[in-house]
């Protein structure tokens, strides 16, 4: 694992691998990979809050879990930022991971392509690749998703392109 | 407007001859000239060309198909005016997508599929096609505007959705099943796919689309620093598929380690993708007028003007179920394919016999020997066959056994809406 830090290392590690290789339009093998999805979230949310560390919320925003949504944040400078979180199961998942997207930030940085979906480094897609099917979406968050907020989030505030809500800080909150 | 013209003119002539006054003349001329001004600009105020019944080889100036058939006359191209039958899909409608398909719509073709979720942004205005004030716009209406502006003889079609949703690829699949421009043989309805998208998230649903339709398709991609890009053909169980080996991608020859990615996803360049379209629709006229050799993979790299080909063999193991049974089908229908290959070749060698005496030591010889043909690489057994100029996108999946499955013996909770709750409650606090 070239290219990460020894935090996301150690963490990734703790989260439950997948075993169904199985899509959406997979009928009974995707219901079965569903289930391995929450148990890895399930997993993945708690061991975030027993370290003080949770960052994300998200469920399955329609009965079929193709789509997901949720709220993700990071704390910079003691103050909370909060970002709406969705993205969509591909067809061809899991060959291919979930592009995720904070629509809100869609062109205020470009570290984002169109539609929000966020810029992964060149070294996720290869380690995705080559943990197909063992990889599902509380990987591809603590992947993707968190280093790009701890890269981001800073520059974002920093150059005034994101303001603080005061009130969004304590209405999620931990 | 023209004829309108045309009567004031005349009226004008009419009231020089009524008038006995010569010294009315010259402004009578004076208004006679801006008239036939006028008459000339309203000649060349843009107007829609209307359709055209048959494509002509007639060399006038109106004809807009008449350097194209010369192709014919030329002998390049056997039967040109084919092209009006044929149907193609192009998936992307980018900076590729939306040249390959104003090049296709001047060629003649006769119906376009064009598929984008993506609105025009006046980002795009570093590459070619789309204009300033189409920004806003879906692409693909905004390809549908020109397009027919261009040619309305083509059939277009447009379709703005995302093929990666569950949603989008029904859709997606059900037009290219779609046979009323045109009833075939096959489940096809289009004649080919054009994958011109920027991501391998949606090759990969191309790919798994155009296996499970067993649809000839091709491939396309600029890299994200723009000065390399290629083309692939792709035939179901013939060819490797996109998931059967990880993507090749042309080395632009820049140190990985020196190139600059802070701050952007990606760079682009009018010329780069413009190349790569004048490549990919270069190989469709091939294959679909079957004239040339069509090429199986067509590298371009910018910076050192080179173009690497080769061929690639389907994968074995590949993961995409579909593949497989393209591949199986492959192989269950090669004798039939090589008695009828071996027959073409015969009397095509007996009609030449006929034109050129050959020598008299190869009379008889009729080997069906496939020499001519390019070896194949054969990927899945060593890596290191790349030619000179291609790496690997993306590694190979790690051997994978799939873990027999505990029995229900666990404590662990094996329902899904229990699972749903759990999850629930943990993101209610
Ligand atoms: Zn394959």
């Amino acid at each position: 694992m070239e290219g990460w830090d020894p935090n996301t290392k150690s963490t990734l590690t703790k989260i439950p691998l997948l075993t169904t290789k199985a899509g959406p339009r997979d009928g009974a093998a995707w219901t079965q990979r569903l289930k391995d999805e929450y148990k890895a979230l399930i997993t993945y949310t708690q061991m975030n809050k027993s370290n003080d560390n949770d960052w994300f919320r998200i469920s399955a925003a329609n009965p079929e879990g193709t789509r997901w949504t949720g709220k993700c944040w990071y704390v910079h400078n003691l103050l909370k930022y909060e970002f709406d979180l969705q993205f969509d199961i591909p067809v061809t998942y899991p060959s291919t991971a979930p592009e995720l997207e904070l629509p809100e930030l869609d062109g205020k940085t470009h570290k984002m392509y169109r539609g929000g979906k966020i810029c992964l480094t060149v070294h996720f897609k290869p380690l995705w690749a080559k943990n197909c099917p063992r990889f599902g979406i509380a990987h591809a968050l603590c992947l993707g998703l968190a280093p790009w907020l701890a890269a981001e989030v800073p520059i974002l505030v920093d150059s005034g392109m994101i303001k603080h809500k005061d009130d969004a800080a304590s209405s999620a909150g931990s | 407007m023209e004829v309108e013209l045309k009567e004031m003119l005349e009226d004008l002539e009419a009231l020089k001859r009524t008038l006995s006054d010569p010294s009315h003349h010259d402004s009578i001329a004076k208004l006679q000239q801006h008239v036939e001004r006028i008459s000339d600009l309203a000649k060349s105020v843009p107007s829609r060309r209307s359709k055209v019944q048959d494509m002509s080889a007639e060399v006038v100036d109106s004809n807009p198909y008449s350097r194209l058939m010369a192709l014919q006359r030329m002998g390049i191209v056997e039967n040109y005016e084919r092209i009006r039958e044929f149907s193609v899909a192009i998936v992307g409608i980018g900076g590729v997508g939306s040249v390959a398909a104003e090049m296709l719509t001047r060629c003649g073709i006769g119906r376009l599929l064009l598929y984008d979720y993506d609105k025009v942004e006046l980002a795009n205005m570093n590459r070619l096609f789309f204009r300033p004030e189409q920004s806003g716009m879906t692409k693909t209406d905004a390809a549908v505007q020109t397009l027919s502006d261009i040619n309305p003889d083509v059939v277009l079609e447009s379709y703005t959705l995302n093929i990666t949703t569950v949603k989008g690829f029904e859709t997606f699949m059900e037009s290219l099943r779609n046979q009323n421009f045109r009833p075939r043989n096959g489940d096809g309805g289009v004649d080919l796919v054009l994958s011109c998208v920027d991501n391998y998230e949606a090759r990969m649903v191309v790919n798994q689309a155009c296996n499970e339709l067993n649809q000839i398709w091709m491939e396309s991609g600029v890299s994200e620093d723009a000065v390399s890009g290629h083309i692939q053909l792709l035939v179901p169980g013939e060819t490797a598929c996109f998931a059967c080996v990880p993507p090749l991608i042309v080395a632009s020859g820049v140190d990985e380690r020196t190139l600059k990615r802070d701050g952007v996803c990606a760079a682009s360049l009018p010329t780069t993708m413009g190349v790569v379209a004048g490549l990919l629709v270069q190989n469709t006229l091939k294959f679909l007028l079957k004239f040339g050799q069509v090429s199986p993979y067509l590298g371009y790299n910018a910076l050192k003007d080179y173009f690497p080909t080769m061929e690639m063999k389907p994968n074995l193991q590949c993961s995409n179920a579909a593949c497989l049974e393209r591949q199986k089908e492959y192989i269950l229908t090669k004798p039939a394919r090589d008695a009828a290959a071996a027959k073409a070749k015969m009397e095509m060698e007996a009609s030449s016999a006929t034109e050129i005496p050959i020598h008299a030591d190869n009379e008889w010889n009729i080997s069906v020997d496939d020499s001519y043909d390019i070896e194949k690489t054969d990927l899945t057994s060593s890596s290191d066959a790349l030619p000179e100029g291609l790496t690997r996108e993306l590694p190979s999946a790690d051997e994978f056994q799939i873990l027999p499955v505990p029995e229900e013996t666990s404590t662990s909770i094996d329902d899904l809406e229990e699972l749903r709750r759990q999850l629930e409650a943990l993101n209610a606090d």
